[in-house]
């Protein structure tokens, strides 16, 4: 089995006009690739009415019912994180309580409040009462405010991890941006915060590092925008772990995190 | 047969990387059966002479008939002339200039001499628009990455220059490639280093609008993990022979000034 634990889907209102194609090519990649889950979340309208990562609670709603149409077209590919803006703390309670609801697996928290904020305790809580992990959207080293998101770094996810133990969060895309040895500095002692390998980045000595500091129980794989990235990090690890290890980082330590039953086997 | 055009050998400044020994490239190269490297020489990307650096590379190629040395001109520097026809006389199959990184204009007079001489003597000029994801980089390590507009302004600088563009992402490729000529772009080489594969398909795209005809192999390791960019090809319905033209062929046909020294 091989989950992607950050996938993405478009749809017909956002400004790309070849979302059908996007989607088609990321279902067909990870049918190369050997995906067996992707589990993914939709971001709104992804620009078209409210921004990315600040969508209105319209959008919000939106996003989430197109990502349960798509995990119904696709019940035995396709799992879906509950997107929500903690900014509207009822709106986002009720669209966690309606996701779980219809099987959604996860929460996604792009960048619509910092990650140390206390309004993301109400979602937190509800993480912890479904028992659903959390992906959370960062910047690995966040050095400044940047336009269009209130990002969060990897030191900011741990007080909010810190504050729900018994949650476990996933910090997103290690390979997607900025200094992620900062990153897993920071996560080094945090057992209940999880990386996730996806991101266009793939250097050198990112995955040792990944190893030597959340060791392999709590690496994730995933892709998000790239699939040929996800693939080449895999490979790499098929040549530095043993098989165990390596299917522990395929699937196993998702399966651990997520709701029992979220992956059935084939 | 699959040439790595784009290898280096020697420490990184910034951050510990695994693998930068010859021995590492080596083992690297057997893992994802890479046959041929094309090597340049790390360190000096921050030397003030970059150039001090090729007599270890030339040495290093001579002992292992794998490694391809891509030697570094500083044309800002007196006497770089004679290090370009040393380049030659040892078979070097491309130089490579920097100027972001040797703080020099990368379109200006000391580039526009070097690719002249380039030109003149048939040895490709290798160019890396980056090293590093631009987000990642050390608050000290501070060098622009390369402009698009510089390389349409070199590429036009000589009508015989004939260029190799390392990581460079499709948006940059596109901006160049469609704001030279034909005959402009058909002597320019992109590697796919840094080219998105799917879901966003940009390789793919590419393929389709510019052609397997103007890329070649590279990695960028150990900066970055080789398999990447093998994965992206294998995500790709290439023809048998576009593939071959990739992995090998091209550079080939673009490295083969240097055989006959």
């Amino acid at each position: 089995m091989l989950i992607d634990v950050h996938a993405h889907f478009l749809h017909e209102r956002t400004p790309r006009k070849d979302w059908r194609e996007r989607n088609a090519s990321r279902l067909r990649a990870g049918d190369r690739v050997g995906i067996t889950w992707h589990v993914a979340s939709v971001l709104g309208t992804w620009g078209l009415r409210s921004p990315i990562y600040f969508p209105s609670p319209a959008d919000v709603t939106l996003a989430n019912e197109v990502q349960r149409g798509i995990q119904a077209e696709h019940p035995h590919r396709v799992r879906g994180y509950i997107v929500v803006n903690p900014n509207f703390t009822e709106h986002a309670i009720a669209e966690i309580e309606l996701g779980r609801s219809a099987g959604m697996v996860g929460i996604k928290l792009a960048a619509s409040r910092r990650a140390d904020d206390t309004l993301l305790d109400p979602v937190c809580e509800r993480a912890a009462a479904h028992g659903l992990p959390v992906l959370q959207h960062i910047w690995q080293h966040r050095r400044r405010e940047y336009q269009g998101q209130e990002a969060s770094d990897a030191v900011e996810l741990v007080a909010l991890a810190r504050r729900h133990p018994s949650v476990a969060f996933i910090l997103a895309h290690i390979g997607g941006g900025g200094d992620w040895l900062h990153s897993l500095r920071a996560v080094r002692h945090v057992p209940n915060v999880f990386v996730d390998l996806s991101g266009s980045g793939v250097d050198g000595g990112m995955l040792e590092a990944c190893l030597v500091a959340a060791g392999v129980e709590r690496l994730l794989w995933g892709c998000d925008l790239t699939i040929d990235t996800g693939w080449a990090k895999l490979r790499y690890l098929e040549s530095i772990l043993s098989s165990a290890d390596l299917e522990l980082v395929r699937a196993g330590n998702a399966r651990r995190i997520f709701p029992d039953g979220a992956f059935p086997e084939a | 047969m699959r040439i790595d055009t784009t290898a280096f050998v020697g420490a990184f400044p910034w951050r510990r990387v695994p693998g930068t020994s010859p021995r590492s490239l080596l083992a690297a190269m057997d893992r994802v059966a890479i046959d041929e490297a094309w090597v340049s020489h790390l360190p000096s990307f921050w030397w003030r002479d970059p150039m001090e650096g090729n007599a270890w590379l030339f040495e290093l190629a001579a002992a292992e008939p794998r490694f391809r040395p891509i030697p570094a001109i500083h044309p800002g520097l007196p006497a770089w002339q004679r290090e370009l026809d040393q380049a030659i006389e040892r078979g070097a199959p491309a130089v490579r200039a920097d100027p972001t990184w040797y703080a020099l204009d990368p379109a200006g007079a000391e580039m526009v001499s070097l690719a002249h001489d380039c030109a003149a003597a048939g040895t490709p000029l290798v160019m890396a628009v980056r090293l590093e994801d631009g987000r990642q980089r050390h608050p000290h390590d501070r060098a622009e990455e390369l402009p698009a507009s510089a390389v349409r302004a070199l590429v036009r600088s000589d009508p015989s220059l004939r260029l190799l563009v390392t990581h460079a992402e499709r948006s940059f490729i596109e901006e160049v490639h469609f704001g030279s000529t034909p005959a402009e772009a058909q002597r320019i080489w992109w590697d796919v280093t840094w080219v998105w594969g799917p879901p966003e398909d940009h390789l793919g795209m590419l393929m389709e609008t510019i052609g397997p005809s103007r890329f070649v192999f590279g990695t960028g390791q150990p900066l970055r993990i080789p398999d990447n960019s093998i994965a992206r090809l294998d995500l790709l319905d290439l023809a048998p022979g576009d593939r071959a033209a990739i992995d090998a062929e091209n550079a080939r046909m673009l490295g083969a000034s240097g055989d006959s020294a």
